[in-house]
């Protein structure tokens, strides 16, 4: 069981209020990915929950029961770090074994359990290395087995995969989906990378300077952001935001669509513009257009390779399903 | 690349230095061994001009059938040993103390190592004579106040003294050291080991204190190599009586009150054999833990 919920929870820094009253309820078993941009207040938040910072107000629950004051270790959750905090002068058997070892676990039991786990993060033939003799995504899966083995309630990820190369990242991202529909536990996961809370979140739950600005499924945060940092932040590449009498003529103070959603023609469409730099990725080819009456060049993604140039002069049309509205106060207008 | 010739050219230009040094190092020790040979008692009317007789190993044999010389080699590693013990216990304790946030930290890390500016003859006397003189000295006072005998440092528990005056001393450096090396842990393994259920001795033991070894292990080898030759401690206190006769010590008076200078050196001989029988022993120690 996992069922955490979040009453009224606030923290200040001295002075300095860093999340303002929030209430939030992480389902059992959900993959939740707290997202928002640098400093916005996530590891914090997590921290709270782990029980690593104490609330200046509100209430933490998990599994119903009050757990604002009780230490971390025995809240029953686990906390896989963005700098992995291995133990430098253990091996590796020792480092996963530790928390069954604070726990007072005998020695065969502690064993089959570090077996067990390695077998699953595929650390077999690392047992009796030390972290500095790892690489860094066996260092990251070292870090995981460290918290598996303790069977805890819910795991908690802060930016586990910042330090890993790209190709790594994609590798670990998979893997921990895949252990997350192996064990069912709920996970909490932090970054800043909004491919990540995309591709792994059951729920995303989108912070900005401490505000929960939306929660949802990545494709309802999507298909209809709630704001314009919402809109703004979720999708890659960004959503077009465009303000002025254009969005006027759509009833509305800003009106997004995103790169996906505008179609190309040569000869006519709602808006002229010229084609200034584009991107190929073999797939898709992104094309940044510079429209009148529009001060941002418009991104937009065309399907494949596609024979556009620089300099020339091309019809943008936005799918009318798919265009976003919000009113003066960035808020969504349905 | 030029390597081979800027090499030859540091070489050339880091020569003198490596020839002062090694002159430095050279000249006394060749000195020490040619005299243990010798018979020279200045006294007796030895002198270098009229040339020294030859005794063979007879200083050697003297030194070390003498009834001083154990008890001297004992009173050595005892107060060594002693030291050390106190300061890494004491250093670590008081490195954690002060790696906390509190008020007014600077000044007192700047207090804390103001032991280690202090002359050695002047702490000792200070020791002696303020704080632990039988009659009118702070712990007499002390131990007045609760109604005990006073206890007369010097001569009673006069190893014990010489070991807390020379602690007293090196209990800065061993702190600062294992200060430095305190803040270079990383607090997430602190806070991974809290929510893996350690609790306090835990971290502590699990944690800090291997992140210290290192530190540790430097602290010891380092005031090992200064330890063995105190001398002005127990010149300005006991005067190496009351068995604290170290080797050094011993040494000393061979040549200085007994005039015997040969007799000396093989004594300085045979101290050199020590020192490097438990830098050997250390080093082993050490090198685990330092390779890694
Ligand atoms: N111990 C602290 N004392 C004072 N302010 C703090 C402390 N810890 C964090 N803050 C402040 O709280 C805010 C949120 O910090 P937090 O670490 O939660 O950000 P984050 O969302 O995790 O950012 P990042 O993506 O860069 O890791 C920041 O403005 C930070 O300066
Ligand atoms: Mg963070």
């Amino acid at each position: 069981m996992g069922r955490i919920t979040l009453d009224k929870v606030a923290k200040s820094f001295g002075e300095v209020e860093v999340i303002p009253p929030l209430d939030l309820t992480i389902e059992d078993g959900e993959f939740v990915v707290f997202v928002g941009p640098s400093g916005c207040g996530k590891s914090t938040l997590l921290r709270l929950i782990a029980g690593l910072e104490d609330v200046s107000a509100g209430e933490i629950r998990i599994d119903g029961k009050d757990a604002t004051a009780v230490p971390p270790a025995k809240r029953g959750l686990a906390m896989v770090f963005q700098s992995y905090a291995l133990y430098p002068h253990m091996s590796v058997r020792k480092n996963i074994a530790f928390p069954l070892r604070m726990a007072g676990l005998d020695a065969a039991e502690q064993e089959r359990r570090v077996r067990a786990a390695a077998d699953v993060l595929n650390l077999t033939d690392y047992l009796d290395r030390r972290p500095g003799q790892l690489s860094g995504g066996q260092r990251q899966r070292v870090a995981i087995g460290r918290a598996i083995v303790r069977e805890p309630s819910a795991f908690l990820f802060d930016e586990p995969l910042s330090n890993l190369d790209a190709a790594l990242r994609v590798g670990m991202r998979l893997e921990i989906s895949e252990l997350h529909n192996r064990l069912k536990t709920t996970m909490i996961y932090v970054t800043h990378d909004q491919v990540e809370a995309m591709t792994m979140a059951d729920k995303i739950v989108v912070l900005r300077a401490g505000n929960i600005e939306q929660v949802g499924s990545p494709l309802e945060l999507y298909r209809a952001p709630r704001n314009l940092f919402v809109a703004g932040f979720i999708g890659s590449p960004k959503m077009n935001l465009i303000g002025g009498d254009i969005a006027a003529r759509h009833h509305a103070t800003t009106i997004g669509i995103r790169p996906e959603h505008i179609s190309v023609s040569p000869e006519a469409g709602e808006w002229h513009g010229t084609v200034g730099v584009s991107e190929h990725l073999g797939s898709d080819t992104f094309f940044h257009v510079a429209c009148e009456g529009i001060p941002e060049p418009v991104t937009v993604r065309v399907g494949g390779e596609v024979s556009l140039h620089h300099g020339d002069a091309i019809w943008l049309t936005p799918d009318p399903d798919h265009l976003h509205r919000f009113d003066k106060d960035g808020l969504r207008v349905a | 690349m030029a390597t081979r010739h800027s090499r030859s050219a540091a070489r050339l230009m880091m020569a003198p230095a490596v020839i002062l040094l090694m002159g430095w190092m050279l000249v006394p020790l060749t000195m020490t061994l040619y005299f243990s040979f010798k018979r020279y008692l200045p006294m007796r009317g030895d002198s270098l001009e009229r040339g020294l007789d030859w005794v063979g190993f007879e200083n050697y044999v003297r030194f070390i059938t003498s009834s001083s010389f154990w008890p001297s080699v004992q009173a050595t590693l005892l107060i060594v040993g002693g030291v050390l013990v106190i300061t890494v216990i004491l250093g670590v304790l008081l490195a954690i103390l002060l790696d906390q946030p509190f008020w007014g930290q600077g000044v007192v890390r700047i207090l804390v190592i103001a032991p280690f500016f202090v002359m050695p003859t002047v702490s000792a006397l200070v020791w002696k004579n303020m704080m632990m003189d039988p009659v009118n000295g702070m712990f007499a006072h002390l131990w007045r106040f609760f109604g005990t005998q006073p206890v007369s440092w010097m001569s009673d528990a006069s190893v014990q003294s010489i070991i807390l005056i020379v602690s007293w001393q090196w209990l800065p450096f061993a702190t600062l050291i294992l200060l430095t090396a305190i803040q270079s842990l990383d607090s997430e393994q602190l806070e991974a080991a809290e929510m893996d259920g350690a609790p306090v001795l835990a971290r502590f033991w699990f944690i800090v204190l291997p992140h210290l070894g290192r530190a540790i292990t430097i602290v010891i080898l380092i005031q090992t190599i200064f330890l063995l030759s105190i001398f002005a401690e127990i010149f300005v206190t006991t005067g190496g009586s009351f068995g604290t006769r170290t080797l050094t010590y011993l040494i000393f008076q061979r040549v200085v009150d007994s005039q015997n200078i040969g007799l000396g050196s093989a004594g300085g001989v045979y101290a050199i054999i020590l020192a490097n029988i438990i830098a050997l022993f250390l080093m082993r120690i050490v090198g685990k833990n330092l390779d890694r």
